[in-house]
């Protein structure tokens, strides 16, 4: 990948953190940590990997995500409005009373694939349309975005085994690998590790990357576009609040609410980040 | 006609009848011998997927083929289908509005000696009460046919409700019957009582009624084969008509047939309403028609049930 590209995948990544925390703060609530963390992963889908046309959002055989940890709705709203899925000004009536921008993602949304919130589904969900795929010939990929945290939930597993038993190699997972979860960090409160070998038990080809590098994300996707009869799950090693110095590794911003002056840091940084990208 | 087989049977050769459309897919967890999917499976091959003994996985794999555009059927015993993958059911087929049918088997008590734990005795009343879902519970193999028929060619979250045992046909033998989800059908015209009954109750409402006729007691009988939406016209006709109801119900009295008619009845035309079904208890392992005895689904009981709201209303009108 050329730096160029890169760079602009980069701006995107940043360009979705700083509209996901207005979407927040104009809201009143929201989860900033895991939307920080699957930032690059969201730019890297919707700016170069996946085959989605916002003229034409329910084409039967487009590329598909279900972002299985479906709290981290602002960072998927914001990327999909930057694709030209909806209006950047829609963004403000997000958990609004009218609005069909719900606290969790819905698929009624133009651009969303699939409804989430109850974690721990969202892998079978995804499973489910790859098979589909597959036994209608579409040639298209499925993605999925868990969190770490919610491989704790059993379900995933079972998703886990049949994915692998039905070799289904054109579905592509992530684990957002940002080690912390509601009530602190994963190896307090229920360690899910090692995770790649999980996987690979159950049937997957597993690529383990550091998950907010843009060129890294690539690269692993492009692996996965290449396994035969197996899924991909890529293990991202990210950091949560990814991007913001007073919101990184803080476990109190999982769906916690800035102050003041971290409101305004956090604004200042992502301003000075987007501007060295953007020369 | 119908044959006496059971209504998992009748489903199972049904789904394969009706089966040859590109969009329905088939789901099962380990129990297509049981659940009866097998007969599609050997037709259909291509189109049938076993996902082992993981249920909230199969409802939600199914979940993703509906977002796809599919006609999706899932299949276990009615004590998973409702209660282990509730939350799946709940928040990734009936809130998206997903095109997924839910099919439980080896519903309420007459699952017999394999006991309480497999005995669903609240699945209706766990269906019901999720926003959008059409909730079929069929009486005899005549009527899961059409009632599967039905459910394959509309759109939307649907809970159908199968039993394990043989049941007599019974619906072929009305001449008018004509099914169509949301309409319940009266089997049987009577001006003193109205028995409103589900599934394999019936049969045997239709032996109270018989019963009652020869004490010179009158009794209307309702085959309510959807639970959801119900069909509040037919009720408030019943109850204008016989002034008293009795619901018959394969299942718990709190939430299910009789509670759904109840909260018509409540809301238009208060007459006296009598419930036969599982008061408030688990079952027990022993063969079926102990346990309709021992849970009270009788036509005797029935029987009582209906003089008593009888009773009450002619102590209403003093």
């Amino acid at each position: 990948m050329d730096e160029k590209k890169i760079r602009a995948l980069e701006l995107w990544a940043y360009k979705i953190r700083r509209t996901a925390l207005q979407t927040i703060q104009t809201a009143g609530s929201g989860h900033i940590g895991g939307s920080f963390s699957i930032a690059e992963i969201l730019s890297v889908l919707y700016f170069d990997k996946m085959k989605v046309d916002p003229e034409n959002p329910d084409k039967e055989d487009r590329d598909r995500l279900v972002l299985s940890k479906g709290h981290c709705s602002p960072a998927l709203y914001s990327t999909l409005a930057f694709r030209g899925f909806f209006p950047e000004e829609h963004l403000k009536t997000f958990r609004k009373i009218d609005s069909d921008l719900s606290g969790h993602v819905e698929i009624h949304v133009p651009g969303v694939d699939m409804s989430a919130g109850s974690l721990g589904q969202g892998l079978s969900v995804a499973l489910g349309m790859s098979l589909y795929g597959k036994s209608r010939n579409y040639g298209n990929h499925v993605f999925c975005i868990l969190g770490d945290g919610e491989i704790q939930e059993g379900q995933v597993w079972e998703a886990a085994m049949a994915a692998g038993f039905y070799k289904a190699d054109n579905l592509v997972a992530f684990v957002d690998n940002n080690k912390l979860q509601l009530d602190g960090t994963l190896e307090e409160v229920m360690s899910p590790y090692p995770i790649g070998e999980k996987f690979k038990a159950f049937g997957w080809n597993v690529v383990e990357i550091p998950g907010n590098d843009v060129e890294a994300i690539a690269k692993a996707i492009d692996l996965a576009y290449e396994s035969k009869e197996k899924p991909t799950m890529i293990v991202a090693d990210t950091i949560k609040g990814k991007g913001v110095s007073v919101f990184e590794n803080q476990v109190r911003f999982h769906g916690g609410t800035p102050t003041e002056e971290e409101w305004a840091i956090a604004y200042s940084e992502l301003d000075t980040r987007i501007a060295e990208l953007e020369v | 006609m119908g044959e006496n087989i059971s209504t998992r049977v009748a489903y199972g050769q049904a789904l394969a009848e009706f089966g040859n459309r590109e969009d329905i897919h088939v789901f099962d967890a380990d129990l297509m011998n049981c659940t009866m999917t097998k007969y599609f499976a050997e037709k259909y091959p291509e189109r049938f997927y076993n996902l082992g003994i993981a249920e909230a996985n199969m409802v939600d794999v199914a979940a993703g083929f509906a977002a796809c555009g599919a006609t999706a059927l899932v299949h276990t015993f009615a004590i998973f289908a409702s209660g282990r993958v509730y939350d799946q059911v709940r928040n990734n087929v009936a809130y998206p509005e997903l095109n997924v049918k839910i099919v439980g088997s080896h519903s309420g008590l007459s699952v017999g000696e394999d006991g309480a734990t497999h005995q669903s005795i609240e699945d209706i009343s766990l269906m019901r009460t999720i926003p959008g879902m059409t909730v079929i519970v069929p009486c005899d193999s005549y009527e899961v046919r059409l009632a599967t028929r039905a459910i394959l060619d509309s759109q939307g979250p649907c809970y159908l409700r199968t039993g394990r045992g043989p049941v007599e046909c019974v619906c072929d033998q009305f001449e008018d019957y004509k099914f169509e989800i949301g309409k319940g059908i009266q089997l049987v015209d009577g001006c003193d009582v109205t028995i409103i009954a589900c599934g394999l109750m019936v049969q045997e409402a239709l032996k109270a009624e018989k019963q009652l006729a020869k004490q010179g007691i009158h009794a209307r009988v309702i085959d309510m084969h959807t639970i959801k939406p119900i069909d509040r016209d037919m009720i408030v006709k019943a109850a204008r008509e016989t002034g008293a109801i009795v619901t018959a119900e394969e299942h718990s009295v709190i939430g299910g047939l009789g509670s759904a008619v109840s909260e018509v009845i409540a809301r238009t035309e208060c007459v006296p309403v009598e419930f036969v079904g599982v008061e408030d208890t688990f079952g027990h392992s022993g063969a079926p028609d102990q346990l309709m005895e021992k849970y009270g689904l009788t036509p005797d009981h029935i029987v009582e049930c209906a003089k008593r709201a009888i009773a009450r209303k002619t102590n209403v009108n003093d």
